[in-house]
């Protein structure tokens, strides 16, 4: 077998993952974690929160709890069976700040802690500010048309 | 140019291994001098936690050869940190002179190699050699950090805490285990470049050396009792079988692989099974010489594999390249 050949047989025999499994898994894991968000935000309603409020208070609930089972060792143990449904929900965003922040702790407040908590997020940030922009200008340019 | 090297009075004096919890839950838990479950081994870092692993482990071996630091010429060690750290750190307590080296899991039988080098050519009279790997600490270091929720793909191996030490002496007549010759790998660079299917690029390096050696040596694979691979898995033993049949090199039946010895694969959830310099060390040092001592195995031949690859090389997109070392062991 030439390189060519031994890349594509290794690749085509590996073991694979179950992806139907992995998707029901991570639907179903993923939409719970949106439904707990929706309990907070009709919670928040019922106690007479106005809206803005609400649309803060359930992502700071939100994070808060993605940060939490983080700390507590669960996160992982669940996002080892749900894979996209708890990576996709904004706990997985706090899970993915979370985690390095606790990693690093021993390389010091600086260039641990602060300097590394961002190495799984920071592109998410940085893309994600940047399609905002790019979105903006579209708005801006041909929004009033639409 | 390929040779083989053939030592003499290369004996095996004694073998020492720890490991941690999830392979004291797995089959060789039984042959493991220590198992510890404290993952930080009292220290503050996994980095430091794998450096007291290794230290330990050594201080464990001279304790069962009555020896102490001063009477072993030469500690050969390595690890799978940034600039082989644990093993400076290892190495402290029990090595009046020390020699890093780097295999990634093809270290312990490289560090083998060049004991046995020391010995037969008569610079050394005892010699260590000491590996480990920390699963926290290869974590940090390739992946991601332990408590971010990503899933393992089904060819990944889980790195093994453990350390392996086996220290080597001059011997002459005496019955006991010895090594008797050994082949340096030749890197391989097959294209691969999933640092989640490392097997598959050290599947290639690992049919290479033993194909090589057995045709330079004229041995056959009937001619011994294991032919004992480190780290491929499932995924790498079964495409490296798959390459020495196409060679006309049958070795289903005499072949077996660390990775695939330590974990129960199916019940520990490991995937395609362990590796890292601590688990073929941790399993020859234990379990091999244990058989090879009470007479189970009297010929095999040891051929660690490594997948040389860096945290920075992986994310370049770059191809792995694999390396395996043999060493043919002996029971006199």
């Amino acid at each position: 077998m030439d390189k060519n050949e031994y890349k594509k047989y290794a690749k085509k025999t590996a073991a694979k993952s179950p992806v139907l499994k992995d998707c029901v898994i991570a639907f179903l894991v993923g939409g719970g974690i949106c439904c707990i968000g929706q309990a907070f935000s009709s919670l928040y309603s019922y106690v007479g929160l106005g809206d803005d409020t609400v649309t803060t208070f359930v992502p700071i609930t939100m994070i808060f709890l993605g940060g939490l089972f983080t700390v507590l060792g669960l996160y992982e143990k669940l996002a080892k069976y749900a894979g996209a449904g708890t990576i996709i929900p904004i706990t997985g965003f706090a899970n993915s700040i979370v985690s390095p922040a606790i990693e690093y702790k021993t390389e010091g407040l600086i260039l641990g802690v602060g300097a590394k908590m961002f190495v799984i997020a920071g592109p998410v940030i940085v893309y994600g500010t940047l399609a905002s922009v790019i979105y903006g200008l579209i708005y801006y340019f041909f929004g009033g048309a639409v | 140019m390929r040779r083989i090297f053939k030592f003499s009075n290369v004996k095996v004096m004694v073998g020492a291994a720890i490991a941690g919890t999830k392979e004291g839950e797995g089959p060789l838990s039984a042959n493991f001098d220590v198992i510890e479950h404290d993952a930080y081994f009292g220290q503050k870092s996994w980095e430091l936690a794998e450096g007291e692993l290794q230290s330990q482990t050594a201080s464990l071996a001279l304790q069962k050869a009555s020896l102490n630091s001063e009477d072993v010429d030469i500690v050969i060690c390595g690890d799978l940190e940034d600039q082989c750290f644990a093993s400076s750190k290892g190495a402290m307590r029990s090595a009046s002179s020390m020699l890093g080296i780097y295999g990634a899991c093809s270290t312990m039988s490289e560090a083998l190699l060049v004991s046995s080098m020391a010995i037969s050519g008569g610079f050394a009279k005892r010699v260590m050699s000491l590996t480990s790997s920390h699963f926290c600490a290869a974590e940090k270091q390739f992946r991601f950090p332990l408590e971010y929720g990503a899933q393992r793909p089904q060819t990944s191996q889980w790195t093994v805490t453990a350390s392996g030490a086996i220290i080597l002496e001059h011997g002459e007549e005496e019955n006991g285990v010895y090594i008797t010759r050994g082949m340096i790998g030749k890197p391989i660079e097959m294209g691969i470049t999933d640092a989640n299917n490392m097997s598959a690029a050290m599947a290639p390096a690992a049919k290479d050396t033993i194909c090589e050696f057995l045709k330079l040596s004229g041995e056959s694979p009937e001619n011994y009792d294991l032919i004992l691979t480190g780290d491929l898995g499932k995924e790498g033993s079964r495409l490296m079988k798959e390459l020495a049949t196409e060679e006309g090199v049958d070795l289903s039946g005499v072949h077996n692989d660390c990775g695939l010895m330590i974990y129960d694969t199916e019940r520990q959830d490991v995937h395609s099974g362990g590796s890292g310099c601590g688990c073929s060390a941790s399993v020859v040092a234990s379990h091999i010489l244990n058989e090879m001592k009470s007479g189970r195995l009297k010929r095999i031949l040891y051929v660690a594999t490594g997948a040389l690859l860096s945290a920075t090389s992986a994310l370049q997109g770059q191809p792995i390249t694999g390396i395996a070392h043999l060493v043919e062991m002996e029971v006199r």
